[in-house]
């Protein structure tokens, strides 16, 4: 049985028979300005191996110095999400070999971390449609250095078997890295895959209004790992689990929470058991296949690491950092609802799109909230879609779609020449003002032109101007859209009606 | 100094020599050149000589000479030392100069950086003459564990020079050098200066910044000086010391002088100073000619006005097993980084077309690392597996706080602890080779200074019967009182020299033609 015919029960009978737990461990990256243990520059993009230096290269001798800013930003993540934070703890050292771990460990913290026992309220809809909140409890969050990236040449599937030849490039290595760790997310049942799904949702929201991360799934610098096992319906034990590694987009956390149930239900029902391993996430596919094989007693020789000083944050320090965390995000949306003047629907789907924060901007950038959500959740909703990217990733900033829609309330554009101005964004062709320029797509207000358009119309369809005539106002519509054709879309269809009519009276 | 001749420049000690720098009457280069004709006549290779040196950089020491001249002759010098040669242990990074460790897997590495020490003494103007034969990442107490031979004990070109840092204790006690850099974990400092009869000096964990130290066990290496006598080990140490904001574990704070403390101490006087014999680091398996030179310089001390108490320290009979659970528990660690990804040595495995990344590492360190190394690699793994690490790491770890408490009631009672350096006088190569348990047992009165991260000072103290080599005296302070060391260091010193007539080197035997 290859990989790719796997048997999955459907999700229906998958939770007649069982019970799911879910266990979510969640990297960010930190967008401090330097590395976790040096002081080499973390920008992404850079060429390989230019920003790297003997600590991060781990080099013989070098020695790491802890990051405190990284650190803030670890007490900040934890604090928001209601963890205590550490009066002291220490960084360890996980032992494994791995091309791209340049000391063939990983400077992380093992069982003293920054930030425990923790929770977060996921937003979900009820059942009526009412907003229904699922508890999340948080086991840690901890403080680590990430890896370099390994590209493997030559072969099929761009993995490292079959490739020719791997190339390793450094400069990812040693950027923070915060691990969240949930404990086992059970009783959730059906809304399993919804609820981490919403989860990871939310959990980066509040990693982007903390400011700490870039929070872009896209470019890897948040990184989800959805550990799943199932229990026979009723029963308390938990099953053998499976760790779905590098789940990069939130769509895919919920698809393969899915995935992972199915197949999982399909081996347990037939008598089979689950292997307890990592997995791969095929984003094309939707599916995923076995990894390396994991048991608990994977031995990585953890000890504190003797190079760094405990960590012992004073608690003013810690108190200062409270200070600065961003509003709590369920307070938050009842606020931006009520301000927006949004059904719980549109609220919703809002959050849902990972659109609340754009929209926000995007008002704050003079937008009406509804013309706003109109742009995000449609155009920008379905742009993403296509391009199977996040919307915050299209390239298209809050700041520019206010800008467009600026330009619909001066009546300079119309909806549909609007998109066009985003096609012209996208492109890089400069300011929305540049594109209406350059691509001549202001709608046309020279009268003599639209009436000698109207003109046109009426002469062409003749039936048609007599129903109007006639006092069938609706039939307008058919000469609208005669003109807009001549006109390229480029004339105010309020303004054209307007013409017929008179025309006709 | 009497014995020495004034024209053989390498027989002065090195603040004898930044004087007569200062005084206009040598030059760096002289000097620098005098130290490198001195290597070229004894030390030799791995097959005669002394064989102290690993690698010789005439033309960078002669260079870097050439510009402190220059300096003085400007009158900018950079300091005391301005001008005065060094050599520096191979276990630190020296940007463009090879570093070893001693070991295969990093034959012809050359750091792209120095390490902290490294940068001071540049920066103080202290001319590099090269890099010293150590045991393989300073796993050993004889330099025989060096993948490039051992280096040679100048009083005895049979015997040990004592390890790890054999290289360097045997470059100073062989004139080939005034001064060195050494590092210490378990005594490598300390114990070859006993058994070549030099001064060596490891100071309170986090008093030198261990940034570029290829670390063998982080948690109790230490830099320190390797001289001949105590107060050039106090103006070294005042040069390489101090805090460094790349060592996370160095110490921020401000110490007294050293060389003041030296200097006192040279005045003899040892009124209201109380020392403590400790009454576990003698008896059976001591060189009974250890013994009696120690006794006899504790004598001496006690005329110079000394109080002498006998001090227990019970967890002492614990901590070489410690010892031997963290050192090599941190080591496996360490060591996993040399895997031929990306620098030092790459061995192909032989048979196999196409290599994976893991194959290569395996045949790598299978080929570049000795049989010490592997089983130290092996033992640190054993010791931190899931299931043992309680009992050993963590056990381990629990008797090393016993040691510190040990130490801080004995210091609760007097001002410095006494013991002889090592158990016995430099043996002959190959003698323990094959038994790492005799081999490991030279270090049991130096290893509980690291574990407990307080200083230590080995000074000589004579030459015993039995067989007229050197015995080293071992003084003990409390963390950051490293000045202890050098105050009492160096009336132990002026107390015996003036008893000998002289200093106990000039007793060692002319090794002019050694290296053929």
């Amino acid at each position: 049985m290859s990989a790719q015919t796997v048997d999955l029960l459907s999700f229906e009978e998958t939770l007649e028979k069982y019970d799911p737990a879910l266990g979510l461990e969640v990297h960010v990256e930190l967008s401090t300005l330097t590395k976790m243990f040096c002081g080499c520059p973390t920008e992404f993009g850079a060429e390989p191996n230019t920003q790297v230096c003997p600590t991060c290269l781990g080099l013989p001798g070098a020695m790491p110095v802890v990051n405190r800013k990284a650190v803030e930003g670890a007490i900040r993540i934890g604090l928001a999400l209601n963890c205590q934070i550490a009066d002291w703890c220490r960084f360890a050292r996980k032992n494994y070999f791995y091309p791209d771990m340049p000391k063939n460990f990983q400077t992380s913290q093992y069982d003293e971390p920054i930030a425990f026992e923790g929770w977060m309220d996921v937003a979900l809809e009820g059942e009526d449609g009412e907003p229904e909140t699922f508890r999340v409890v948080i086991e840690r969050a901890h403080m680590e250095e990430d890896t370099g990236k390994t590209l493997h040449v030559g072969g099929a599937t761009g993995r490292i078997h079959g490739a020719d030849y791997s190339l390793v490039d450094y400069n990812r290595a040693g950027i923070p890295l915060i691990e969240i760790v949930t404990k086992p997310i059970r009783g959730a049942g059906e809304r399993a895959p919804e609820v981490a799904k919403a989860y990871v949702a939310q959990l980066r929201e509040l990693i982007v209004a903390l400011g700490v991360s870039d929070a872009r799934m896209d470019q890897g610098s948040i990184r989800a790992d959805v550990n799943l096992s199932l229990a026979p319906r009723g029963s308390n034990v938990l099953g053998t689990r499976t760790e779905t590694k590098n789940v990069n987009s939130l769509r895919s956390v919920e698809r393969a929470v899915r995935y992972e149930m199915r197949r999982h239900a399909a081996v347990l029902s037939s008598g089979g058991s689950i292997l307890q391993e990592t997995r791969h996430w095929h984003e094309d596919t939707g599916i995923t296949t076995s990894g390396r094989e994991k048991s608990d007693a994977e031995d990585y020789r953890y000890f504190p690491e003797p190079d760094l000083v405990p960590v012992a944050p004073s608690r003013e320090w810690v108190e200062e950092l409270r200070g600065t965390l961003p509003e709590n995000p369920t307070q938050k949306r009842a606020r931006l609802q009520a301000e927006w003047g949004f059904s719980d629907l549109e609220m919703r789907d809002t959050v849902g799109a990972g659109a609340l924060l754009l929209i926000e901007r995007t008002v704050a950038a003079g937008t009406a909230p509804q013309a706003a959500r109109k742009w995000w959740l449609g155009e920008m909703a379905r742009r993403a879609n296509e391009t199977g990217t996040e919307i915050d990733a299209l390239g298209v900033t809050p700041e520019q779609v206010a800008a467009v829609q600026a330009l619909v309330d001066a009546g300079t554009l119309n909806d549909k020449l609007a998109r066009q101005v985003f096609d012209g964004l996208l492109a890089g062709e400069g300011t929305p003002d540049e594109i209406v320029a350059a691509r001549g797509l202001a709608i046309v207000s020279d009268e003599g032109a639209l009436s000698a358009a109207v003109d046109h119309a009426i002469a062409a369809n003749p039936d048609v101007a007599d129903k109007i005539r006639d006092g069938k106002v609706a039939a307008a519509g058919a000469l609208i859209g005669a003109v807009m054709k001549e006109m390229r879309g480029q004339a105010d269809a309020a303004r054209v009606r307007e013409l017929i009519l008179e025309k006709l009276a | 100094m009497s014995a020495a001749t004034s024209t053989d420049w390498t027989r002065r000690t090195a603040a004898e020599m930044a004087d007569a720098l200062a005084a206009g009457e040598v030059t760096s280069v002289e000097l620098t050149q005098a130290h490198l004709d001195r290597i070229a006549e004894v030390d030799g290779d791995a097959a005669a000589g002394v064989h102290a040196f690993l690698h010789v950089d005439a033309e960078g020491a002669l260079a870097q000479a050439r510009a402190s001249d220059e300096r003085r002759a400007a009158g900018e010098p950079r300091g005391t030392l301005d001008g005065v040669p060094i050599a520096v242990k191979d276990v630190l990074a020296t940007e463009g100069l090879p570093t070893t460790c001693g070991s295969k897997i990093l034959e012809g590495w050359v750091p792209p950086y120095d390490a902290t020490v490294v940068r001071r003494i540049r920066e103080a103007g202290l001319p590099i003459l090269g890099k010293t034969n150590m045991d393989e990442f300073a796993m050993g107490s004889s330099t025989e564990h060096s993948a490039y031979g051992p280096t040679r004990n100048p009083w005895d070109l049979d015997r040990i020079p004592g390890g790890s840092g054999g290289g360097s204790a045997a470059a100073v006690a062989a004139f080939e050098a005034p001064l060195a850099l050494g590092t210490d974990t378990g005594g490598s400092i300390r114990q070859p200066g006993a058994v070549t009869g030099t001064v060596g000096v490891k100071p309170t964990y986090g008093g030198i910044s261990r940034y570029g130290l290829v670390a063998l066990a982080n948690s109790l290496d230490q830099v320190g000086p390797v001289t001949r006598t105590v107060l050039d080990s106090a103006l070294l140490h005042e040069v390489v010391g101090g805090h460094d904001p790349l060592d996370s574990t160095s110490v921020d704070q401000p110490l007294p002088s050293f060389v003041e403390a030296a200097r006192q101490g040279a005045g003899k006087d040892l009124t209201g100073v109380t020392v403590g014999v400790i009454s576990e680091l003698r008896g059976e398996g001591w060189q009974p000619g250890v013994l009696a030179r120690f006794d006899e310089a504790v004598e001496r001390m006690v005329a110079a006005g000394a109080e002498v108490v006998e001090v227990s320290c019970p967890s002492f009979v614990h901590a070489l097993a410690a010892y031997y659970l963290i050192l090599p528990a941190e080591a496996s660690s360490n060591l996993a980084k040399f895997d031929a990804m990306r620098y030092g040595l790459r061995v192909l495995p032989e048979g196999v077309d196409a290599p994976s990344a893991e194959e290569v590492m395996r045949a790598t360190r299978d080929a570049g690392f000795g049989d010490e190394v592997k089983r130290r690699i092996i033992l640190g793994t054993y010791a931190l597996s899931s299931g043992y690490y309680d009992a050993y790491y963590g056990q381990a770890q629990k008797v090393r706080t016993l040691i510190s408490r040990d130490f801080e009631a004995a210091f609760g009672q007097v001002d410095v602890l006494l013991s002889p350096t090592a158990p016995t006088t430099a043996f002959r190569l190959g003698e323990k080779l094959d038994d790492p348990l005799a081999m490991y047992l030279n270090d049991l009165a130096t290893i509980p200074a690291n574990l407990a991260g307080v200083p230590g000072l080995s000074v000589p103290c004579g030459l015993a019967e039995e067989d007229g080599l050197p015995v080293g005296l071992q003084v003990l302070a409390p963390a950051l009182a490293d000045d202890r060391l050098y105050r009492v260091g160096a009336a132990v010193e002026a107390l015996l020299t003036e008893e000998w007539g002289g200093a106990l080197l000039d007793r060692a035997p002319e090794l002019k033609g050694a290296a053929q």
